[in-house]
């Protein structure tokens, strides 16, 4: 059961091809509630990544140790030290962003892009390669995190990472640091990335080129 | 280990997980509380020092309603301000405001909100508005100096005429209100545990 691809394949699926956002749409309810500035989604995406890499590392390390009738019960344990680990670290140096993403740093513990790789991968692979689809997976999150955060401070607050973008002539569009906003720009960023995606039309490409 | 039953392993590794997990927590919190602790000072100095007029230190005194803070001057023995946390529920959630207030309890010197999850760019405006360049903090200004009795009253799309009326922030009248009622509500327990301390020194 454990994966064939080469090395590098195990990075690099993460980034796009299984993106966790938007290819199968895991960790939806980060990446909608604290993407309202670029800054943000950058913080949440470095710490769901520093979760993904130790518990990767400590479950694909005890994967043969752990009883499978125990193993989530396990993995909850270790993921949730882990996001505990993380959100102290916040709190105690950088307590801006800490109380930025409240409650939203502890929920790391139901991401379910977490739990998925551990039981989709970690637990039947070797530590280097589950690093490196945590890795992956990470950075995958972290730029559609990123990406998302700064369309939405751009429209919604008219800069991005604090930079102010757009002059005084732009009125910011309230609605996109909104929940509603975080809806409308993942559904168009996830309908464009399915267009692009899309078989029929690389097909019809082909037959062009 | 392979000797043992599945069920005395699966309590085996569960066990030892779960001290593992304590363990690295306790440790990592001896690492972090006193740092978190010293960012939850700081901000707490800050908010008073916000909230209070000029002061040299505070002293902090528990009351049945809660600690308040009296801030002092080093020349003049008469306090300059009391503060204290004003906590309840606002449009969506809890509201957190540091409120400032003269020691004979009749003006407010200062508020500050510290924690609010009201509506982003309504109910927000009780901390700051952006859509005012020339004077975002428009709305806790107003505070400053305004008159506590008989209450603190919310007008409508008007300017205010009397010195205990605040303007409220149009779209999010209930944002406004709470950070009144708020304070209507609790400066009276305030005043109370005040009083009992021996009311103005």
């Amino acid at each position: 059961m454990s994966s064939s691809l080469s090395l590098k394949a195990e990075f690099i699926k993460g980034l796009w091809k299984e993106n966790p956002v938007m290819a199968s749409l895991l960790g939806l309810c980060p990446t909608l509630a604290v993407t309202n500035a670029s800054m943000n989604g950058l913080a949440m995406g470095l710490a769901t990544t520093f979760v993904l890499l130790s518990s990767s590392l400590m479950i694909s390390a005890l994967r043969n140790f752990i009883p499978h009738q125990v193993r989530i019960a396990g993995y909850i344990v270790i993921i949730a030290t882990f996001v505990t680990v993380a959100d102290r670290f916040l709190a105690a140096y950088f307590p801006a962003i800490s109380a930025t993403l409240g409650p939203y740093i502890p929920l790391i513990v139901v991401n379910c892009i977490i739990l998925g790789r551990q039981e989709a991968f970690s637990s039947r692979n070797g530590i280097g390669r589950s690093l490196l689809d945590s890795l992956g997976m990470g950075v995958g999150f972290i730029m559609v995190l990123v990406v998302l955060g700064s369309i939405r401070e751009l429209l919604g607050s008219g800069s991005i990472f604090g930079f102010a973008i757009l002059g005084d002539w732009f009125t910011p569009w309230m609605v996109m640091i909104l929940p509603p906003g975080a809806f409308l720009t993942l559904g168009i960023l996830i309908a464009l990335a399915n267009w692009y995606n899309d078989p029929s039309r690389s097909k019809a490409r082909k037959v062009v080129s | 280990m392979s000797k043992m039953s599945l069920s005395t392993r699966m309590i085996f590794v569960l066990t030892l997980i779960t001290v593992l997990s304590g363990g690295i927590l306790a440790g990592w919190d001896m690492v972090t509380q006193p740092k978190i602790e010293f960012h939850r000072q700081e901000a707490l100095k800050a908010a008073i020092g916000d909230v209070l007029p000029a002061h040299d230190s505070y002293q902090t005194q528990k009351t049945e309603f809660g600690s308040i803070y009296i801030g002092r001057r080093d020349s003049i023995s008469d306090p300059v301000g009391i503060a204290f946390m004003a906590v309840g529920s606002g449009f969506q959630g809890e509201l957190r405001i540091m409120v400032g207030l003269t020691p004979d309890m009749t003006q407010l010197t200062g508020i500050k909100v510290l924690e609010q999850i009201e509506t982003p760019g309504l109910g927000t405006k009780i901390v700051v508005d952006p859509s005012n360049k020339q004077d975002p903090y428009w709305f806790p200004a107003q505070f400053k100096g305004l008159h506590i009795s008989p209450e603190i009253v919310v007008i409508k799309n008007a300017k205010p005429t009397h010195n205990n009326e605040i303007q409220g922030i149009t779209g999010a009248t209930i944002s406004s209100k709470a950070v009144t009622r708020l304070l209507n509500e609790q400066i009276t327990d305030i005043k109370t545990a005040w009083t009992a301390l021996g009311g103005t020194e």
